[in-house]
This record gives structure tokens, sequence and C-alpha cells, in this order.
């Protein structure tokens, strides 16, 4: 059985926040006494994830799926209760801890920014005590890897935001850590960079069984990547468990399109007792409970000339939509 | 130290300078915008201010180009990187590696000295021609005291703006506070005047602050002009013994205090 890599009890974080009112009374009232509250941003929340899996947590904007890993691999202190990351405390910063962890925060960089990822690259291996023919061996094959081969000698400054977010990830892995925290790392890419992100870190998963904790809004990198799900609303879990059954919690209707072969065939399908969701000539949409695709798509083809057919998955950007806004997903 | 840390140190230090060197133009301005002691000396010159206190105008001539040189390869600007890197949410990704940022801000400044130094040389020699007279070749170990005297007085103030810097924590402005630092700094550390021609009632306790051993320590030491050299010494590294704990202390409570804005 796997172990648990991570494992977080009861963790709460409140922030002090200071408010202004509006206008110059606001602002002279603020100058000379400041109003500020506690604002508990994660609140009571507990979880455990195993080696080697790969966990995206899903939220709306400051519902604290940040905080949550920014507490995870140690940058804040936690307010209340407790985390254990590979047997550490993260906040404690033990060197062994941090040689064993890695946090990408998408468009924040660490690469210098006048000179080629190349010595970057050479400045981590020395920060992770790797010697000379370690490193360089790492660069050649996570930049065979990343395919950044032939940007390793230009000023970072010139790089594309791709390029740079490729060479940020190299930067970030060539210790080769055993957790990676990874906030919104496709952020501002485009599709193709996006998608070949997406490939390597499987790839590194696979190839490392490196644990991967993951944050994103674009939704193909969770559907892609992650098995598991974390929906984290107003800093609370709503929801920890398979993605699919998520899904399928979520959206338990398919649609399926068909194209009789002629309008009368569509007409005795409409009069048939199936959910019809709108008719058009010989097309015809029904829904379809997730259960009972199988019977019902029998019942279709035996009993009406088709000339096609299409399922249609509900679109998983709005299912998703539903979560961010959804306070409980019990499944 | 091990290998590991040496090749460590080395290639931030590497890493740095190269860095550094992409900047030359901004560093040999910044050379040259260091020449306050210049003027300094011309004001003290043209109203014969010397006689005062009994300094012949060669020997201080020769104390305000060290107080240049002291000032050149002691000048520190971490508080400003590191607020604008807190700021931007840069120190995050630092803070999750095995190595204190401070490190790095510090091998900057190696790095920079570095580059700066034959800048500041090109300068001392314009000094030379302008002056000749001022030409002097200090003894060996004179020397050498002065460079880790002056290396010390970059530690002591490295130290007092990281601590300042570490305020970043607490408040978003820390720069502000290095700012009011700067008047003591500017007047008091022997840029504007060597120390001695000071009141009485002022040197009696300037020596037990670190604003002496910043420039006019250093800047007489390697000028020739009449100094406690062991004093001296001792005195800056007292300052140093004193902050390094300091800055620990406030390093580790205020990384606590961390929210990671900006990131």
């Amino acid at each position: 059985m796997l172990k648990n890599i991570i494992e977080v009890k009861n963790l709460s974080k409140s922030f002090d926040i200071s408010s202004k009112e509006p206008g110059l009374k606001g602002t002279i009232k603020h100058f000379f006494k400041r109003k500020t509250k506690s604002l508990k941003v994660i609140k009571d929340i507990s979880f455990e994830i195993k080696e080697g899996e790969i966990v995206g947590f899903l939220g709306a904007n400051g519902a604290g799926k940040t905080t949550i890993l920014k507490m995870l691999c140690g940058l804040i202190y936690p307010s209340e209760g407790s985390i254990f990351v590979s047997g550490n405390l993260p906040f404690r910063r033990k060197e062994n801890f941090l040689k064993n962890i890695t946090l990408i925060m998408g468009q924040k960089q660490q690469l210098i920014w006048d000179l080629p990822p190349i010595e970057s690259f050479y400045l981590n291996a020395s920060i992770y005590d790797l010697d000379k023919f370690e490193a360089k061996k790492r660069i050649k094959k996570l930049s065979e890897m990343l395919e950044i081969e032939d940007e390793l000698f230009i000023p970072v400054r010139k790089l594309s935001l791709g390029q740079r977010m490729k060479s940020e990830l190299l930067a970030a892995l060539i210790h080769e850590p055993k957790i990676l925290f990874l906030d919104e790392p496709t952020l501002g890419l485009d599709i193709n960079a996006q998608r070949n992100l997406r490939k390597f870190l499987e790839k590194y998963n696979k190839e490392t069984n490196a644990t991967i904790c993951l944050t994103s809004h674009y939704m193909k990198d969770i559907t892609s990547l992650c098995k598991r799900v974390i929906c984290v609303h107003n800093g609370s879990i709503s929801y920890d468990g398979k993605l699919n059954l998520l899904l399928k919690k979520l959206s338990p209707v398919k649609e399926i399109l068909i194209v009789c072969k002629s309008e009368k065939d569509a007409n005795q399908l409409e009069n048939s007792g199936f959910n019809v969701k709108n008719k058009s000539k010989n097309e015809i949409t029904i829904k379809v409970e997730n259960h009972s695709i199988t019977s019902s798509l029998k019942t279709i083809l035996n009993n009406f000339d088709i000339e096609d057919l299409f399922i249609n998955e509900p679109p998983i950007d709005e299912i998703i939509g539903k979560i961010l806004i959804k306070k409980d997903h019990n499944v | 130290m091990s290998n590991l840390t040496n090749q460590k140190i080395f290639t931030l230090l590497k890493v740095q300078y190269s860095n550094m060197l992409e900047y030359r133009v901004e560093i040999a301005l910044w050379a040259i915008s260091g020449i306050i002691p210049f003027f300094m000396l011309n004001i003290w010159t043209n109203n014969n201010l010397n006689e005062s206190i009994n300094i012949s105008d060669v020997m201080l001539s020769r104390y305000f180009l060290c107080a240049f040189f002291v000032r050149q390869f002691s000048v520190v600007w971490v508080v400003f990187s590191f607020e604008e890197d807190s700021l931007m949410g840069k120190v995050s990704p630092y803070l999750i590696q095995p190595l204190n940022p401070f490190l790095r801000y510090f091998a900057q400044h190696v790095a920079e000295q570095i580059t700066r130094f034959p800048f500041a040389l090109i300068i001392a020699f314009i000094f030379f021609i302008l002056n000749p007279e001022t030409i002097w070749i200090p003894n060996l170990s004179i020397l050498f005291l002065s460079i880790i005297s002056t290396f010390l007085s970059f530690l002591i103030q490295f130290l007092i703006q990281s601590i300042v810097a570490c305020l970043c924590f607490w408040t978003e402005k820390a720069s502000s506070i290095e700012r009011l630092l700067f008047i003591p700094t500017l007047f008091l550390s022997g840029l504007l005047a060597p120390i001695v021609s000071f009141p009485e009632s002022v040197k009696s306790w300037i020596y037990f602050t670190p604003f002496p051993y910043l420039i006019d320590f250093p800047a007489n030491l390697l000028s020739g002009n009449h100094t406690n050299i062991t004093g001296g010494l001792s005195m800056q590294i007292l300052w140093i013994v004193l902050l390094f704990p300091i800055f620990k202390k406030i390093w580790s409570a205020g990384t606590k205090k961390y929210t990671a804005m900006g990131s």
C-alpha cells in the first residue's frame, strides 16, 4: 500500500487585513487609526495525499487553493492545525525537506532575467549541492524532455513566455524533487505550450513517481493530469475524491444527437418516451441518464432507422464552473 | 569547507558577476556618483578648514580619496532589492531553496564591487593626475588591514540594512526606515568630514556607535592618518558580533509573518 506523503489535519490560516473607507475622510481616519480584522482564509481542513498521486485543487479565485499550497511547501506559517510533508513540518524549512520539494508559480520567475537560463540552472544545481557532472546530465535530460535545448544559451529576457515557463520548470526540477507544488503552471501559455507542459508533467510523474499538487484555472490541466481533486470553497474542502465521480454526480445525464434516415423516423422517436431536448427535421437530441446509456442506445438502434448518432459529453468547463460556486459535492 | 560548499559560493559569485557585467555602464555611473568625498575635499581645502584640525592638505586629500574608496566597496542597497523582491513575490521561490536569500544579495554586492573596482581605479588615477602631491604607496600590512577593515565596514552596513530589510515582513516600505538611517550614516561616518574634526562633546559618544567604523576608521587607516588600529578593528568585529544574532532573530520571526503577497 502506498504511504501518505502529505498529511494535513485541522489546518487553518488567518490573515490580518486592514480596511479603509473611501474618500479623504477615510484616508485621514486610516492614517491615524487603522482598522484591522482577522480573516480566516483556510478553515479547519484535513486531507492526505499518497506518494506518486497527482491531485488538483479546484476553487474560485480567493477560495484558498494557493494559500494551501504555500502552507504545504513551508512558505507561510499555519495559524492552527498540523501539516506533515514527507515527515517534515514544512514551515521549519529544513534543508532535507527543501531538497525534496519545489514550488512553481505561474509567471513568478526565479531565473536571472539578463542571463541565459543555463546560468540559473547551474546556480540552482550548486544550491542543491549537485556536482557539475550531475548538473550537466540533468540539464541535458530535462532540456530534452522539455524541448528547450536550443534556448539554453539565450538571455531569459529574449525568450517567449512558453520557453521561459519551460526554463522555470527546469530550474525548479533540477534537484529532482519528490513533491511538486504547481500553482497555475500553464498561466498565459498558448494551447500547444500548455499541452506540452502537461505531457511533460505526466512523464515526470511516471518516471520519478513524484507527487504533484496542482492548481489551475485551465480545466484541461486538471482533467488530463489529475485523477483526484480537492475542491476548496471559502477556505473549506467541499469535495475530496475522484474527478470522474464528481463529474458524474454533477452531470448525471448525457445528450445524444440522433440523425434519423427520415423525418418520419424522427417523429416516431420523439413519441417513444425519451426525454427530448430538441428536434428539427430528421435530427433529434435526447437526454439520457448515464446509467441507462447502453440500454437506450440498444432500443434506438433496434427500433429505428438511424443514419448517425453522437454522444455529447457535457462541457467540462460548465461542470467545473458549478463546482466553483457550489458549497457541497458529497458523492 | 567542503568542496560542494566552495562550489556553491564560487558559482553564486560567478553567476552574480556575469549578471553585474550586464550592467557595467550603470555600475560605472554609480561609481562616478560616489564622488561626494571629492566635493567635501574641495570645500575643506578652499576654506582652509583643515588648519583647525591640524591635518595637512595632502593628508586631507588622501583621507577623502580613501573615504571615496571605502565607500565604493562598502555601499549596500540590500534593503531596496529585498523590498522590491518581497513586494513582487520574488522572495517566495528563494525562501524554499536551501540557501538563505540574503546570501544571494550578499553575492550580488560582492560581484558588484568586483565590477566596480576598475572604475574606482580610473577615478583614483584621474585624482592623482590632478593632485600629484597626494600620491603615496601604503605599506603592505596597512593595505591588507585596510582591505579587511573595508570588508568589515561592508559587513556592518550589510547587516544593518538586512535587519531593516527584514522589517518588510511587517511593513511594506522598510526602505523609508533605511532613509532615516542614511542621515546619521552620512554625517557621522566620516564621509563629509573626518570624525577628528567633530567637537569633543560629539566625539565622546560617536565612537560608541557603528558609524565612525563605516568610513572614518578604514579611510584613516588606509591614508596613513593616526588611528587606533586594534581598537577600530575590535569595534568593527564587535558590531558584527552584535548585529548578526539580531539579524538571525528578526529573520526567523519575520519569515513566520511572511504572507507571500504578490505571489
